[in-house]
């Protein structure tokens, strides 16, 4: 297994978040992780790449124990991460954003422009003022220019319009076909489920269902996923 | 007044700018990326100065002092960033000044330890002594256009280091979101103890340069301290281009304000007491232009865009 997420538990201060979460990707796999709002998946996501490092359960990246290791670490370690909100950083240009996450590998410049044709067009604008779609495509960018094994999307596709939710999932596919390692949160299970080797469901802060997303039957979807 | 004095009085306020620039130029870096204000960074000042003294005392070489004035300061920077600084970046600005007051007070004692009361003194290398001829006839030392180059420089360096370098973009990039930068594998104390060395080391360069034009002794550091903060209140704090700004205006505005104040308030008093009022209301004027252009611009001339 790439990633090996083993009954992790995480708090905000006194309360409790994470109750045990249990998630794999194996090499090349794109899982998707699920649940209702306030589930805990950013609360998981956080706590993989220890910005909230969990206090009890164990992470492992290709079989590297990251407990106690800073995040800096974590991400050296190959995980890319496109946090929820974006988060690019408003005060650089474009191609500042994706220059100051550079680290050496098969993932450049010239590849992410190639990628996302729209972020060349811009590369010397502030980010903060591209749109939404934009910013996410420049966090994603960002992410694959750290050359990672595992690429981590919190909220895929969350507040864009639907044709720049194409734009973004064809990316992902690409990046899937290419065999990078994919764990995603999306709420559009219609476009999510289409690129998701294995689904993990989380309800209250556990893993409560993981399956192939063929086996993600609607009986499963009403009972965990729906309002 | 004659257009040679003028002149020569403008290039001094200019030095004067340059100086401030090198110890605003690391005091604005520090409070905008960390924000942390460091009331030793004065200190460092003193540091680069006696390290200079010292080491051109030896060796008889100016030179290898001011290499010295930098290491030692960049030094001296890296380790209290690692062994006090560090632990202040998440207190309050109060913690920090007192934090960083008793450095000021265990570098001027250590200071006093080592070197003693008296003062050192740094001769201006062979190099750079002698003087100019201005247009309008005055003579101009050498030395001091050297500190207004040495200070252009730096502000070049510091922008192409800023502006165009990868650890120019991840510094700002901390700057807005240190947990993100973090995040993609960017070592952000390391990098704050980079910036922080950085700041010294200009503040040390600062301290060896003026060191040949004073004497080099305890608590030299503080009065420019001082007038840096004046300065990056003005420029904006956390802007370098803020800071170069601030530095020059206020240089030159302190300057040339000693030299005219006192002949303006001829024009009102008797000679004798247009001096002394002068030179007096000189000294605040500095503090009235900040309060103007704070009254106009409430975050100085460059706001950190992100703040
Ligand atoms: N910063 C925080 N402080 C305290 N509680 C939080 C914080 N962030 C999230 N939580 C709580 O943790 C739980 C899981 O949240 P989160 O991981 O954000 O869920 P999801 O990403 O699945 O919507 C929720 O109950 C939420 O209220
Ligand atoms: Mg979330």
């Amino acid at each position: 297994m790439l990633l090996d997420v083993s009954k992790i538990e995480a708090s905000y201060g006194a309360s409790q978040a994470l109750f045990g979460v249990d998630l794999a990707v194996a090499e090349g796999e794109a899982v998707a992780l699920m649940g209702r709002n306030g589930m805990g998946k950013t609360t998981t996501i956080r706590a993989i790449c220890n910005l909230n490092p969990p206090r009890a359960g164990s992470v492992r990246l290709a079989g590297t124990d990251l407990k106690g290791k800073p995040s800096h670490r974590v991400a050296k370690l190959g995980i890319g991460l496109v946090p929820e909100g974006r988060r690019c950083f408003p005060n650089l240009t474009v191609h500042e954003n994706l220059e100051a996450a550079a680290r050496p590998g098969s993932w450049t410049l010239e590849r992410v422009n190639a990628l996302f044709p729209r972020l060349a067009e811009r590369h010397a604008q502030m980010a903060r003022s591209l749109s939404g779609g934009e910013q996410q495509m420049l966090a994603i960018g960002r992410a694959l220019m750290t050359n990672p094994r595992l690429l981590i999307l919190d909220e895929a596709t969350e507040g864009l319009a639907p044709v720049i939710r194409q734009d973004i999932w064809a990316a992902i596919r690409k990046l899937k076909a290419e065999g990078l390692s994919i764990l995603v949160v999306d709420k559009t299970l219609s476009e999510l489920l289409p690129v998701a080797d294995r689904c993990v469901i989380l309800e209250n802060g556990k893993s409560v269902w993981q399956g192939t997303s063929a086996e993600l039957t609607a009986d499963v979807q009403d009972r965990y996923l729906g309002v | 007044m004659t257009f040679a004095l003028a002149l020569e009085q403008l290039l001094n306020g200019l030095q004067l700018g340059v100086m401030l620039f090198l110890m605003a130029a690391g005091l604005t870096l520090i409070f905008g990326v960390m924000g942390l204000i460091n009331l030793a960074h004065g200190s460092l000042y003193m540091v680069g100065a006696f390290a200079c003294a010292a080491v051109a005392a030896a060796t008889g070489s100016f030179w290898l002092g001011l290499v010295a004035s930098l290491a030692c300061a960049a030094a001296a920077g890296a380790i209290i960033e690692l062994l006090v600084i560090r632990r202040l970046y998440d207190r309050e600005h109060l913690d920090q000044v007192l934090a960083t007051f008793a450095l000021i007070l265990i570098f001027s004692e250590g200071t006093r330890w080592v070197f003693g009361s008296f003062p050192l003194y740094l001769d201006i290398p062979p190099l750079l002594q002698g003087a100019v001829a201005l247009p309008g006839g005055a003579q101009y030392p050498v030395y001091r256009l050297a500190i207004i180059a040495a200070g252009a420089l730096v502000a070049l360096g510091l922008y192409v280091l800023i502006g165009k370098t990868r650890l120019g973009m991840r510094i700002r990039a901390g700057e807005s979101d240190r947990e993100m930068i973090g995040a993609l594998g960017v070592d952000i104390r390391t990098l704050y103890t980079v910036v922080f060395a950085l700041g010294a080391a200009l503040a040390g360069l600062a301290g060896a340069m003026v060191g040949a034009l004073q004497s080099v002794q305890v608590g030299m550091g503080e009065p420019v301290l001082i007038l840096a903060f004046v300065v990056i209140v003005i420029g904006g704090i956390g802007s370098i281009k803020g800071a170069l700004l601030g530095a020059l205006l206020v240089g030159v505005v302190d300057t040339m304000g000693r030299l005219l104040l006192p002949q303006l308030l001829t024009l009102f008093f008797p000679p004798s007491q247009a001096g002394m009022i002068g030179a007096a209301a000189a000294s605040m004027l500095i503090y009235v232009m900040m309060a103007l252009i704070l009254a106009v611009k409430p975050r100085g001339l460059f706001p950190a865009a992100h703040a």
